[in-house]
């Protein structure tokens, strides 16, 4: 801001309103405020419109995923709430009704994924089983007070706020904390089924559709990290009150389900009746969410190999959530969607024809920069190249075209590698890889057919026999089935042909295999003593091998492979090498992997010993492993502790610290003074230490008084 | 509020036990011996034998009261004595105590229940609070006002005021009874409580009892300071044929008892050698009765016909064995397995998944915490440093080390010897990423490591680890890491 004023001071800038409006709305974000381009906004929607519909369906996907376990649990539940009911004439059902029935839910050890689980299996059983459901956390309930107050806060909680809109006389929580116990519950559950039942006296079954006594339903999400005496003590009380109350459990259990008798001893256990159910593991979870998100035509925004890569990577070797891949696919769609302009056309067919149309000035001048379009324009004609270069109409033109193209590549590409894997994926030891994920990842790096693995799968495909093949051809059909392109319908056609002939091949297989003659190379090995010779005649062998006249089975295999070879050079190209690709790909794995992988420790250290890093100040540019001496007080003294060993004595890294900052000062160093703690340095230098303190770097030692002691190893 | 030495209130109650000693505490100071045990053999319980006696009790009653408390009857009968006529004082406390599932609650609350005997039963597993264990206890025994007039996180002086107040409204006309099941949790509640309750007569001036329940001997009870010594009461462990006499009496209506009973003979004769427990054993009888009785649903035998029965049902008894304690399988999944049953499936029970599906560097982890807790700190060299140098065999393997350290069990390590391990026995480069130590802190809620000490994360934190062999031995299969090279033990 300028000012008239001659003079140095403050003056006070009123904010006007316009730009007070700016900060609304998370789509500002999008455009910056030297905006290049104009394009923000729709980028912005386009960026939310795909986000909703990736969000939608995963939780889709989440629910088909948890449908049966969840099934199978409320069929429980039922069962259980029915034989509470049965429990008198039984004599079965009587002897085990001391127990407490408990489903064990064994759901792997992600963690957070395990939220959304719960949240389906509550909603489920409020509407259809019980309204007296409550979960509890570990961390929520570090005593046994405070597990049983959870417990009944939210089953009478609820309850009360329902019940006395309707009449004043309703139970109400008692005022007095003291009797949280459950034989206030035991009352509360009375009154409240007494409720149920006189609004409906003449059905077994109230208006809602719930039983008569509906059990109470408490779930401990994570229950390897309850402290085991409260679990213990609560189950005891609970068994007191079984007879009264209609308890049933649900354990969240993350490891194994033998958690169970490690942390209830069997006086405790013995009052459960434990059932297992498995939830699907988590590895498969993800295949199915990248076979949905990832491996389809449908979203237009795309990953490259080495951002796939690493949000799989960081899902195998770190924490196993499906919740966080899919965080880390969000976080790649805003990225892209922030940081490059031309994903403006990275959208639906019509939308991407209309928005080409709009392209400025500015925006053609990017896509005449973008690598793969540069690599498109030296393949063309010359006077296509000087119509490209100069002509912007005729550039929106060519990416109307070229956005076209690439939409046919993915609606090839992606069939034509779910047949490849298919077809591999049954071979030993996997050359192209078990998961399709795999596949995937190294065709979008390199021509996969280039690559050695590509070669041996190949040649294994070659070994089969003929059910097997048959089998993995028709399998490829069925894949090819849904496809819409020409070459996907033609594709089809061929290989439905291929398996035609493979039938029409089993009568006079057997007739030509006859008429073979099967020469014996044995009796000439026998003469041959010489070892140079035998090679030579191995050699031959081999050779004479492959020409050996094949059966028709075998030529027919040989040119069913090499068909399919044809398919994969054709459509399984890089998508690197098309024109376009980078509107649809994200590419800055490095972004990625700061976000979602951050390393803390690296980056303090790296604060600390290369101040300029984050400061870009040309003063503390310094070489490797120096630090200036004009650098922050912490530096010098993080450099300062490195030289120690794992005890420091602080009066000599004070004497050291005022040595270097004097230095910085540019004193003399003959002068008298020269590295002479003053009062400024020593408070600078106490602040610094604690600093370091603060962060985990030093601590002090009971061991001697004056010195304080490294937390990081290493040292000189 | 006055305490009046225990003389007087010895007085005040009559025993009918000529033979039993009491020691109070004057007595205990100069003879030594703390507490009596009241025995069941020589010439109390002979005189017992007779049946219970309860003055101004019907004999029918006692009758039924026989019944409900089948193999107890000397038991309660001793109790019986003791509580005297209803309207004598009691001896001021009473501590029974014996194995689980040896009829304590049962006949004393029994008993209470039967005569009508004004009394209040507590849990002390319910009572997160001393104030829960007064209020409910006022409460069975003088109604909910009383309960009201207890503040605010009442202690055991209000409790003894309040008493004291409604007592005066309501002054006993019968002892009042306190019974306080698990009375082992009323040493962590505050110091004064169970002192306090154990002279609850002398201090609300009252006709009241308080009996206590424990599977702990007194020993373990008496606290430092000395206290009131109750009557200590032994509930012995049923023999074989009382148990038998016991379990038979849940008979399913649907056959004789003579089935029943000889069914649990069966029972018996296999499991008593491993399980004593009554519940259990009641258990194991319900699980496996359906089985024993298909054949004669399918005619195949007559009820009569013991031998073919127990040919029938002895394999699965024994299959049964295997998972006595260990309720693997629930009774129901069971029974199920039972119906469908034809060939020996190997049970699908909890320890049947011990599998646990971990990331890969979690895994890794899990490995070095293994390695660190379980290798001495100074063989660390030996095994992760490429070229360790001269260390000698002899000094290496020290031989005055003779116990395992897998004997000792884990011991503790600090963070940084973790990452150190975990970094030479990856074999990747790892970058310490904000992850990998947040998958140290899930491994900790797991259960898979503990952690030692509640320092502040700062000052170098310890953990254990805390899995099996067996387990890391499974983990370190998966990643093709050969675990046993690089343990100490078996080096």
């Amino acid at each position: 801001m300028n000012t008239s004023s001659v003079s140095k001071g403050c003056f006070v800038f009123k904010p006007s309103s316009k730009k007070r409006k700016r900060t609304v709305g998370i789509d500002e974000y999008f455009v910056d405020g030297n905006d290049d381009c104009g394009n923000g906004r729709e980028r912005f929607n386009i960026c939310q419109k795909l986000w909703e519909k990736i969000k939608m369906d995963t939780e889709i996907l989440q629910d088909e995923l948890n449908e049966k376990i969840l099934e199978s649990l409320l069929d429980f539940i039922k069962k259980c709430t029915l034989s509470f009911q049965s429990r008198t004439d039984d004599w079965a059902s009587r002897m085990r009704a001391s127990e407490i029935p408990t489903a064990a839910l064994v759901l792997g050890v992600n963690v957070p994924d395990h939220d959304m689980t719960f949240q389906s299996l509550s909603d489920l059983l409020k509407n259809s089983v019980t309204p007296f459901s409550v979960s509890v956390q570990a961390k929520e309930c570090t005593a046994l007070k405070n597990l049983m107050q959870r417990v009944l806060e939210r089953l009478m909680g609820v309850g009360v706020s329902v019940e006395e809109d309707e009449e004043d006389s309703g139970i109400h929580l008692p005022q007095k904390r003291v009797s949280c116990s459950i034989s206030v519950l035991c009352q509360w559950y009375k009154t409240v089924t007494k409720k149920h039942a006189m609004k409906s006296p003449d059905k077994t079954c109230s208006e809602n559709g719930f039983l008569q006594s509906p059990p109470i339903v408490v779930i401990f999400k994570d229950f390897e990290a309850f402290n085991p005496r409260v679990l213990q003590d609560f189950i005891l009380i609970c068994n007191r009150y079984i007879h009264e109350l209609p308890l049933i459990f649900v354990f969240g259990i993350a490891t194994s389900p033998s958690t169970v008798q490690h942390i209830l001893p069997h006086s405790v256990s013995s009052l459960l009746c434990i059932e297992l159910f498995q939830s699907l593991s988590c590895t498969q979870h993800l295949a199915t969410v990248i076979d949905k998100l990832i491996l389809t035509s449908q979203f237009p925004f795309k990953l490259t190999g080495k951002v796939l890569q690493v949000l799989v990577s960081i899902f195998l070797y770190h924490d196993f959530s499906v919740r966080n891949f899919v965080k880390g696919l969000q976080l790649a769609l805003l990225e892209h969607f922030h940081s490059q302009p031309l994903s403006v056309l990275c959208c639906k067919k019509q939308e991407a024809r209309h928005n080409a149309q709009k392209l400025s000035h500015k925006d053609v001048e990017m896509v005449r920069q973008l690598p793969s379009f540069m690599r498109y324009v030296e393949t063309q004609e010359p006077q296509e190249q000087v119509q490209l270069l100069t002509s912007d109409d005729h550039v929106k033109e060519v990416c109307q075209m070229l956005l076209k193209g690439l939409r046919k590549y993915h609606k090839n590409y992606y069939p034509i590698l779910r047949c490849l894997h298919s077809l591999t994926a049954s071979l030993p030891k996997y050359p192209l890889g078990k998961q399709i994920r795999e596949l995937h990842i190294s065709c979008l790096e390199k021509n996969v057919w280039e690559t050695n693995e590509y070669e041996s799968a190949m040649q294994l495909l070659r070994l089969l026999a003929k059910d097997e093949l048959v089998a993995a051809l028709r399998k490829c059909a069925d894949i090819l089935k849904p496809g819409k392109t020409k070459k996907m319908k033609s594709a089809l056609q061929q290989l439905e042909d291929y398996i035609i002939r493979f039938e029409q091949l089993d009568g006079m297989s057997i007739e030509t295999l006859s008429g073979e003659e099967i020469t014996s190379p044995g009796k000439d090995l026998q003469k041959k003593t010489d070892l140079f010779q035998l090679q030579k005649t191995l050699l031959e062998m081999k050779g004479s091998r492959r020409t050996k006249k094949m059966s028709p089975f075998e030529i027919l295999r040989n040119e069913t492979l090499d068909f399919i070879d044809g398919l994969v050079r054709s459509h399984l190209t890089p998508p690197e090498l098309q024109p376009l690709n980078e509107v649809c790909y994200y590419s800055s794995s490095g972004v990625l992997r700061r976000h979602l992988n951050a390393t803390p420790r690296t980056s303090i250290q790296t604060a600390l010993s290369h101040p300029f890093y984050f400061l870009q100040n040309e003063n503390l540019k310094t070489d490797a492993g120096t630090v200036s001496s004009a650098a922050p007080d912490i530096c010098i003294v993080y450099k300062l502790h490195l030289e120690c060993g794992r005890l420091i004595n602080l009066y000599d890294w004070l004497e050291a610290y005022a040595t270097v900052v004097s230095a910085a000062e540019g004193k003399d160093p003959d002068a008298e003074d020269y590295g002479k703690v003053d009062e400024l340095k020593h408070a600078r230098f106490i602040q610094s230490v604690s600093e370091l303190e603060f962060l985990g770097f030093v601590k002090s030692t009971k061991q001697k008084t004056d010195h304080v002691a490294r937390l990081t190893w290493g040292g000189c | 509020m006055e305490l009046r030495t225990t003389n007087i209130c010895m007085k005040n109650f009559k025993s009918r036990l000529p033979d039993v000693t009491f020691y109070s505490r004057e007595s205990e100071a100069a003879c030594g011996p703390r507490g009596s045990v009241v025995g069941f053999s020589g010439s109390v319980s002979e005189k017992m034998l007779s049946g219970l006696h309860y003055p101004g009790c019907p004999e029918a009653r006692l009758r039924s009261l026989r019944e409900k408390l089948p193999c107890r009857e000397v038991q309660a009968g001793t109790l019986l004595a003791i509580m005297g006529e209803p309207e004598q004082y009691c001896y001021p406390s009473i501590f029974i105590y014996g194995h689980r599932a040896t009829g304590k609650s049962h006949v004393i609350l029994t008993l209470l229940k039967e005569l009508e005997l004004p009394h209040a039963a507590v849990s002390c597993v319910e009572c997160v609070s001393a104030g829960l264990l007064f209020e409910q206890t006022l409460l069975a025994l003088f109604g909910a006002d009383s309960a009201a007039l207890l503040p605010r996180l009442p202690s055991l002086s209000d409790f003894v005021r309040v008493y004291r107040q409604v007592c005066a409204q309501q002054p006993a006309k019968q002892t009042r009874y306190i019974v306080l099941e698990r009375a082992e949790l009323l040493r962590d509640m505050e110091a004064n409580l169970l002192p306090g309750l154990l002279r609850l007569q002398e201090l609300v001036d009252d006709n009241v009892a308080v009996i206590l329940l424990s599977e702990i001997v007194w020993d373990k009870f008496r606290p430092n300071t000395g206290c009131f010594e109750p009557l200590l009461l032994h509930f012995p462990d049923y023999t074989k044929a009382e148990l038998l006499q016991i379990l038979s009496l849940d008979s399913n209506p649907s056959y004789t008892p003579e089935l029943y009973s000889s069914y649990i003979n069966i029972l018996l004769g296999v499991f008593y050698s491993v399980c004593r427990d009554l519940r259990e054993l009641r258990h194991l009888a319900a699980l496996n009765f359906s089985k024993f009785c298909e054949p004669l649903e399918k005619g195949e035998a007559k009820e009569g016909n013991t031998h073919k029965l127990w040919r029938n049902i002895e394999p699965h008894l024994k299959r049964a064995m295997q998972t006595v304690y260990l309720r693997e399988v629930s009774s129901v999944q069971w029974g199920q397995q039972q119906m469908d049953e034809k060939e020996a499936t190997a049970l699908r029970g909890l320890s049947a998944l011990a599998h646990v599906e971990l990331p890969y560097y979690s895994k890794f982890l899990l490995i070095a915490a293994y390695l660190a807790s379980y290798n001495p700190a100074r063989t660390d060299r030996r095994f992760f440093v490429k070229h360790h140098g001269k260390m000698k065999k002899t000094s290496f393997l020290k031989k005055h080390e003779k116990t395992s350290n897998h004997l000792l069990g884990p011991k503790p390590f600090p963070l940084d010897r973790l990452l150190a391990i975990f970094y030479s026995v990856v074999d990747s480069r790892v970058a310490p990423t904000a992850s990998v130590f947040s998958q140290i802190s899930s491994l900790v809620t797991l259960q898979l490591l503990t952690q030692v000490g509640h320092d502040d994360q700062l000052d170098t934190p310890k953990y254990k680890c805390a899995v099996s062999l067996d387990f890391i031995l499974a983990i370190s299969r998966t990643v093709s890491f050969d675990i046993v090279r690089y343990l100490y033990d078996f080096i």
